[in-house]
């Protein structure tokens, strides 16, 4: 099971109200490359991979889970007071009428997620290259979200999140080499 | 323990500072955590885990005796009346 | 050492209506390098870890809109 902490793993500021901002952050709430499908990802792999990595992949899912908090706080904080015209005018017009200001994993051209956007193919190597290719592709799109603002508290919390899926790639690689080192010792029994 | 909406400035400005500690704390477990997952055989990361751990458990402590539970199902305790569903929540403040 | 941003120029055709990006840039963070992580390396203090993204300053790896610099423009 999981415990709830009522902290952020990162204090997340926003200085100024700019719902339109909130409308491509999505894109890391319930994209392909976002943070849910990352946490939905690594804990529906872990069941099945050898147990030298379980671990990891259980605990940067955990992490990734914070992630989500992190971005769900942003779009939150980006547009809690802003008003119907000017959730019109930021684009988010359309999920006004669905959903008014209430989160939903969409991504930021309003697909709704899917399971399709992960996989789980059984096989620990294939998986954990699909990790560690999970975390360029989320890195790239904090990238592209930093180049789209110029508040700098946002970017200050966007850049940490991008800076975590630089370690997270680093850990998935040295998973996928603990599987690839020839074994040495050989249990007999 | 003192609700939020009525916390003085100096409240505040400890929530701010006890929460930033802990944040820096707990981060450096994390870090540590993970690497530990792929290296569990590095002593000194070992040792420097568990001394974090303590500092954690020693902020943590300080940290809900003023602003109430970080944490719900029993692992922390609870003030009366029940303070874990008081805000603010992570995303409020 | 390695540098974390890398340069290429794209292709500039005859016919293409927006004035055309001389020089495209591409991230090439501390992971793809390092291999399996050392043991022993050095630490950021807490604060600064936090603030970093990471424990090891041989993992962070700083980014910036490259836009605002100029490397992707004119």
């Amino acid at each position: 099971m999981w415990i709830y902490e009522k902290k952020l793993q990162y204090p997340v500021r926003v200085s100024k109200c700019d719902p339109m901002m909130a409308r491509y952050l999505i894109e890391q709430y319930g994209g392909a490359d976002g943070e849910l499908a990352a946490a939905l990802r690594y804990l529906n792999q872990r069941y099945t991979l050898p147990e030298k990595v379980i671990a990891i992949v259980n605990d940067i899912g955990t992490e990734e889970l914070a992630h989500l908090e992190m971005i769900a706080t942003m779009i939150y904080k980006l547009t809690k007071d802003a008003t119907p015209d000017q959730l019109i005018e930021a684009g988010l017009g359309a999920h006004y009428a669905n959903h008014d200001k209430a989160l939903f994993f969409h991504n930021a051209a309003g697909a709704p997620f899917t399971a399709t956007y992960f996989q789980a193919k059984g096989d620990p190597i294939a998986d954990l290259y699909e990790d560690v290719a999970a975390e360029e592709k989320a890195r790239a799109t904090y990238q592209w979200l930093i180049n789209m603002t110029d508040d700098v508290d946002l970017i200050d919390s966007l850049t940490f999140l991008r800076e975590r899926e630089i370690v997270h790639s680093q850990r998935f690689r040295e998973a996928a080499e603990m599987l690839k080192a020839d074994q040495q010792t050989k249990k007999i029994f | 323990m003192t609700h939020a909406s009525s916390w003085t400035d100096e409240q505040k400005h400890k929530y701010y500072e006890l929460m930033q500690e802990i944040q820096e704390t707990d981060f450096v477990l994390v870090e540590l955590n993970l690497y530990l997952d792929t290296h569990p055989d590095d002593q000194s990361a070992i040792a420097q885990y568990n001394q974090f751990v303590q500092k954690s458990m020693t902020l943590k402590h300080h940290f809900q005796s003023m602003f109430g539970p970080l944490y719900h199902f029993g692992n922390s305790y609870s003030p009366s009346p029940f303070a874990w569903k008081e805000a603010p929540w992570p995303w409020q403040v | 050492m390695y540098t974390t941003r890398k340069s290429y120029t794209p292709f500039v055709g005859p016919f293409d209506p927006c004035p055309p990006v001389r020089v495209k840039t591409y991230e090439t963070p501390p992971q793809l390098y390092m291999g399996f992580q050392p043991c022993g390396l050095p630490q950021f203090q807490p604060k600064e870890a936090l603030r970093h993204g990471t424990l090891w300053p041989a993992l962070f790896a700083p980014y910036t809109n490259p836009y605002e610099q100029g490397g992707n423009r004119e």
